[in-house]
């Protein structure tokens, strides 16, 4: 697949997000609480080329979802920029780009039964990007594309005179990816597409998904707790833990040689088809509380080569990775089970 | 290891609704034998669920078992009066459910539910009880069980309740554990430690487990023999390694194909086309007919029965040699 060129086609350079998860005024004077804040995302940089899929992986509150917000702008970052196609989308910009910018990138929802209005017909769901974005004239040329949308995801165009209720769940995420089209949209950031659908139907939308980049060169910004869907999908992959990027990679590369220690107990912990009846070493620890993170890299608790500086310094983000050991070489990118089985 | 623990012949759950009776488990036979992990894996709407409450008899209103019967270690349990089935229940079948904060009550000590479990299918003092509670809070992998034990549930996080629902689950020391999804709700790397500890208490104690889940990869690592469910049916039932690499039933081909694996490949995964069916449509004959890419003059009229023709037991009339000299599909 492609590698990045040189101008990005999205950019995300040093993203903050911090969330003020406070108890109530009132409360903090009563009871002398301190405010309380949420580091969800920490410093977070990457680089998305034209036509290809990134996918961002990790597991609950990681804040691969809250990056995802940002870079639609469904929230506002507490500090850093994103850039798509030259336009800063986090300020600076003038409206009219901004305008034209935001009409080519839409987002796909995880839970197709509370992502399209239940009182709309689908026709009117899929029609709605196209009459925000005056993309047609007149009402036949309007009700032509909704059908041609339909038909590109595998539904029939006279479906768009039923409500979403009667469609099963893979066909309400089809009619998520029809809406997402209807804009015209280059850039499509899908956060958990697929995980709320049995693995049949899966297959489908993500066969369709790859289907419709190759047809009409889109870019996704992929989000997944699943790494077999994301080896799947993703052209590079990035790996998050507690609001930080630890490591990217290619698709093959992060798989068969993992640096990250997060990286290598991810993979470890995936029970998968390839690994009948495998005697799995037990994973230590959990995820800690976000609120108070361990001080130096997040991840020093669990991991096996943490040593002083692990639990003092946060590793910087260099040659793909972060972490004190690999930049030090205390430790060998470790070929993984999945790079003999691979082959 | 060899005599079957938990026989299941031809059960049979229907619900009967305004509008018509609606079969939700169609005849489904299966044994489970001690210290060996059945996995039963399907689609939403499968059964699989079901199956596991009409072991334990949880069917409710309007569900009813119309018929077949579930034999423990030989005796019948399906018949059983409610107050004797109770005693079942906990006593030698456990049961471990999705949710762990909703098989927890909030309002009492981890230690306390702990304790009234044991108390109620056991002689043991309170004292010996709650010694027994420690045990098995350390026995699922919980660091200093002796400061965790007077804790709240919501003091613990979703892994750590996980496994005090696996403790209370074996508190009477069952001879089967029914768990269904027991590690859909949680993180991979929390999924790995149950799972670990799932399969390391079964090795221990000779423990039967019915590993009821949608996720094939956690089957392919912890079950001894798996059992895939369509509409309602068993459709194919067998070794691990053997359903997981040489599916026979097109279903069971078409949904190995369907799963991304970790060692990835670049082309399209296999799809099957369409969608289960509702239980008020359920084609007759074979219910997979009108989806099956293979599908022949039997499959919409005649129901195919599980049969061990080749290597393990299927459902399906293109291994069937009454309608040789057909060519087996690939």
């Amino acid at each position: 697949m492609s590698a990045p060129d040189a101008v990005p086609f999205v950019s995300v350079e040093g993203l903050n997000r911090v969330f003020d998860v406070s108890p109530p005024f009132l409360n903090r004077i009563v009871e002398g609480k301190p405010k309380q804040l949420l580091r969800a995302v920490d410093d977070v940089s990457f680089a998305i080329a034209r036509g290809e899929t990134f996918a961002l992986v990790g597991e609950s509150g990681s804040g691969k979802s809250t990056v995802a917000r940002m870079v639609v702008g469904l929230l506002q970052p507490t500090r850093g920029r994103v850039t798509i196609d030259g336009v800063p989308m986090t300020g600076g910009a003038d409206a009219d780009d901004l305008r034209r910018v935001r009409r080519r990138m839409q987002m796909i929802f995880q839970d197709p039964y509370a992502s399209l209005n239940p009182r709309w017909r689908v026709d009117r769901i899929v029609a709605e990007p196209i009459r925000a974005f005056g993309l047609r004239d007149g009402e036949a040329e309007i009700r032509a594309r909704v059908g041609e949308l339909l038909a590109f995801v595998g539904l029939h165009p006279a479906d768009g005179v039923k409500y979403p209720h009667e469609f099963s769940g893979g066909q309400r995420q089809r009619i998520a990816i029809a809406r997402a089209l209807a804009s015209d949209a280059e850039f499509i950031v899908c956060d958990e597409p697929t995980s709320a659908l049995d693995v049949s139907v899966q297959a489908q939308i993500l066969n369709l998904m790859r289907d419709l980049q190759d047809r009409l060169g889109l870019t996704y910004l992929f989000i997944s707790h699943n790494l077999a869907v994301v080896r799947h999908m993703a052209s590079r992959i990035g790996v998050m833990y507690l609001g930080r990027m630890v490591e990217i990679g290619d698709g093959r590369g992060l798989f068969e040689r993992p640096q990250h220690p997060y990286t290598r107990m991810l993979l470890d912990a995936v029970p998968d088809l390839a690994h009948i009846g495998r005697r799995r070493e037990p994973v230590a620890g959990e995820i800690p509380n976000p609120i108070s993170p361990p001080p130096g890299c997040t991840f020093n608790p669990r991991c096996p080569f943490a040593n002083d500086r692990c639990r003092q310094e946060v590793p910087p983000f260099r040659d793909g990775v972060a972490c004190h050991a690999i930049h030090e070489g205390r430790i060998e990118p470790a070929p993984t089970l999945l790079a003999s089985t691979a082959a | 290891m060899s005599e079957a623990l938990l026989e299941v012949r031809d059960l049979t759950v229907e619900f009967v609704t305004r509008r018509g009776t609606l079969r939700a488990l169609d005849r489904v036979s299966f044994d489970i034998r001690r210290g060996e992990v059945l996995g039963v894996v399907g689609e939403s709407g499968a059964g699989k669920s079901v199956t596991g409450s009409a072991v334990i008899g949880l069917i409710d209103p309007p569900g009813r078992i119309a018929g077949g019967e579930v034999r423990l270690a030989g005796e019948r349990v399906d018949n059983l009066a409610p107050e004797a089935l109770r005693r079942v229940r906990g006593k030698r079948i456990g049961m471990i459910f999705q949710d762990p904060l909703t098989s927890l009550n909030p309002l009492f000590r981890v230690g306390d539910q702990l304790v009234e479990t044991i108390r109620t299918h056991t002689t043991l003092s309170a004292t010996a009880a709650r010694k027994r509670a420690l045990d098995l809070l350390a026995e699922v992998g919980i660091s200093a069980p002796d400061k965790r034990i007077d804790s709240y549930p919501h003091q613990f996080s979703g892994g750590m309740r996980q496994r005090v629902v696996i403790a209370l689950a074996l508190c009477a020391e069952p001879e089967l554990i029914i768990a269904d999804e027991p590690t859909t709700a949680l993180d991979v790397s929390v999924q790995a430690q149950i799972i670990t500890v799932l399969k390391r208490l079964c090795r221990d104690h000779g423990t039967a487990v019915m590993l009821v889940t949608h996720d094939m990869g956690v089957i392919a690592e912890t079950a001894d023999r798996v059992a895939v469910m369509y509409a309602g049916r068993i459709i194919e039932i067998g070794a691990v390694a053997d359903v997981v690499k040489n599916p026979l039933h097109p279903y069971a081909k078409g949904l190995m194909g369907a799963i991304p694996t970790l060692t990835g490949h670049e082309g399209r995964l296999s799809q099957i086309p369409g969608s289960m069916p509702r239980l008020s449509a359920i084609p007759p004959g074979c219910p997979f007919n009108p989806r099956c890419p293979a599908a022949f003059a039997p499959c919409p009229s005649v129901r195919p029965d599980l049969t061990a023709y080749d290597r393990h037991p299927v459902a399906c009339h293109l291994y069937d040699p009454a309608y040789a000299p057909r060519e087996q599909a690939a």
